[in-house]
């Protein structure tokens, strides 16, 4: 199972000294978070993408690769990649190229982004997300598989003997995880190709969760590409902690009360009941995330998401460190010692190389 | 008797209010009249102010605490709904409008809807046909003909004109739920369309 953080890049005032991060501090604190989350042991760094302040990460692909310079073992994805208003010929492009630059230590999530005003801005239409969605991924799928492509669809302008430059490491495309939080098209899709599934998670209860991720393990299955708990799945979390469970809540109060997102809405207490977000003592969240197990089954990648609501980076490390040293390597333990041994793991370019080379063999 | 349900939306603010005494007056007539025509009335009244909270929370975080929710799926599997709110600025409140706010837009489609209100005049009455009747035809449900409004007075001495506007419109609402299937609740994970169609659009 892979273990992870993800960031949604913003850039938010930290309520408790009024200081906000300069767009060049938060980019480089936003590299520091990576680098660190490698050191303390963790498997994935996940960046999302966003065309309107106050976020800063219009970029992934550049941010990424510098992160996968500094690195060795982390896997670089993304929070998510917008299948809608980019070009899908462009994050073929981009992804092919990070995956040559980071030695294929790349996936992505792939999204519709549910802000508005951002459609229009490339041209696109919000009304259309879905299709846009179904679309552009079609077309990315084909891109990255077959060397010349002649293509023609709704919504850009047709293709005609088109090679998508560099062409995806050793062949084979990055794994592609899809994300959405409330479209049962979204979870079709994923199961229709044998992609993975992430759920955001974090900010809708759990019972919704649990139906999005039974929807698409039952589809999976439909499809043909195995028993429903073979399917991979990947799952959010939010949690703040402290040694000791009072101190938590005291000190993340104030971020959760001011936060981008559900800020100036509940009390924290009904937010951590009603959706997966954990603060608490590191005990508490190791029993919280196993418990996700009991509602989706056996899962491949836990995502959390610790940079956010103005949290200054020394606290992000902070936690990170907690991250690393006390729950993560309980988790790993308990997780494994759990899973069914048909349960596959997420695929990585080493296991899709792996796999590839001993099909080549058994065919020769 | 053929089983169907009621759900009463009342948005007072005071307990006991005048908007809940009204709602339970229509509630009551309409069980009646239900029951003349073969139909047991299963009723469920929500007052808004216990969920007010949550209305705000759902807008602010984009999902319903646990309670509201019960509330929406209530409504939504509902074969009848009654709406009472108080008059305030010429129209309805603000915490009756935040709730039908938050419903998915096809929630009371084809729903039927008897629209209620209270005031402290005679003079707030057509606040019902500028105000709530206009937004429940946006919401595509089907609204009864009778709106009845309750002043201040409507509750001091002789009561008939109340009494016989509450019948009439429980009355049209009884035979409307009657005289129609069951409600149908739509599963919002259900695929409607292949994914070759999808592909294929």
């Amino acid at each position: 199972m892979q273990f992870g953080i993800f960031s949604v890049s913003d850039i938010t005032t930290d309520p408790t000294t009024g200081h906000t991060p300069t767009e060049a501090e938060r980019i480089k604190d936003i590299v520091t978070i990576a680098k660190h989350a490698e050191e303390v042991g963790l498997d994935v760094f996940a960046l999302g993408e966003h065309h309107n302040e106050p976020f800063f990460s219009s970029s992934p692909t550049t941010t990424l690769a510098y992160i996968a310079a500094q690195t060795s073992t982390l896997q670089l994805s993304t929070a998510t990649t917008l299948i809608t208003t980019n070009d899908p010929v462009k994050i073929a492009e981009d992804f092919a190229m990070l995956q040559h630059l980071a030695d294929g230590r790349v996936d992505l999530t792939l999204g519709r982004g549910n802000t508005g005003p951002v459609y229009p801005w490339f041209g696109k239409d919000i009304r259309a997300g879905i299709p846009l969605a179904i679309e552009n991924y079609a077309l990315l799928h084909k891109l990255w598989r077959e060397h010349t492509v002649d293509w023609k669809g709704k919504y850009r302008t047709p293709l005609q003997s088109f090679t998508s430059t560099p062409r995806p490491l050793d062949e084979i495309p990055p794994f592609v995880w899809h994300g959405s939080i409330r479209s049962p098209e979204i979870a079709e899709q994923a199961a229709f190709y044998g992609d993975g599934f992430f759920a955001n998670h974090i900010f809708w209860p759990a019972s919704h969760t649990q139906r999005m991720i039974a929807l698409y393990r039952e589809r999976w299955a439909h499809y043909g590409h195995g028993d429903p708990d073979t399917a991979i799945v990947g799952l959010g979390g939010q949690v703040f902690m402290a040694k000791n469970s009072q101190d938590a809540v005291k000190q993340f109060r104030p971020y959760f009360d001011n936060a981008p997102v559900y800020g100036h809405g509940p009390a924290m207490e009904d937010f951590t009941r009603e959706t997966p977000l954990t603060v608490g003592s590191p005990q508490e969240v190791i029993d919280r995330t196993l418990g996700f197990r009991d509602y989706v089954g056996d899962y491949q990648r836990q995502l959390f998401l610790m940079d956010h609501a103005g949290l200054p980076l020394k606290t992000v490390l902070e936690q990170l460190d907690l991250l690393g040293s006390e729950v993560v390597p309980v988790l790993r333990k308990e997780f494994a010692n759990l899973k069914p041994a048909h349960v596959p793991d997420a695929p990585t370019h080493a296991s899709l190389l792996a796999a590839k080379s001993s099909s080549e063999v058994s065919v020769a | 008797m053929n089983q169907r349900s009621l759900v009463v939306i009342s948005a007072g603010l005071s307990q006991p209010s005048s908007t809940r005494l009204l709602a339970d007056r229509l509630s009551a007539a309409a069980v009646d009249q239900a029951a003349s025509l073969g139909v047991d009335l299963t009723v469920r009244v929500v007052e808004l102010r216990d969920v007010a909270h949550d209305l705000m929370n759902h807008m602010l975080t984009g999902f319903p605490p646990a309670a509201l929710k019960d509330v929406i799926d209530a409504v939504s599997a509902a074969d009848g709904i009654i709406a009472v709110t108080p008059v305030f600025n010429a129209s309805f409140s603000g915490l009756f409008k935040s709730f039908f706010d938050i419903l998915d837009k096809d929630t009371l489609a084809d729903k039927p809807v008897l629209i209620a209100a209270t005031g402290g005049t005679a003079r707030h009455s057509l606040a019902l046909e500028h105000a709530l009747r206009p937004m429940f035809a946006y919401l595509r449900a089907v609204t009864m003909p009778t709106s009845v409004f309750a002043a201040t007075d409507d509750w001091g001495g002789s009561e008939d004109l109340l009494h016989s506007r509450v019948n009439r419109a429980a009355g049209e609402l009884a035979r409307e739920i009657s005289r129609r299937e069951p409600a149908v609740v739509t599963d919002p994970f259900a695929l409607t369309a292949s994914f070759a169609d999808l592909l294929g659009a």
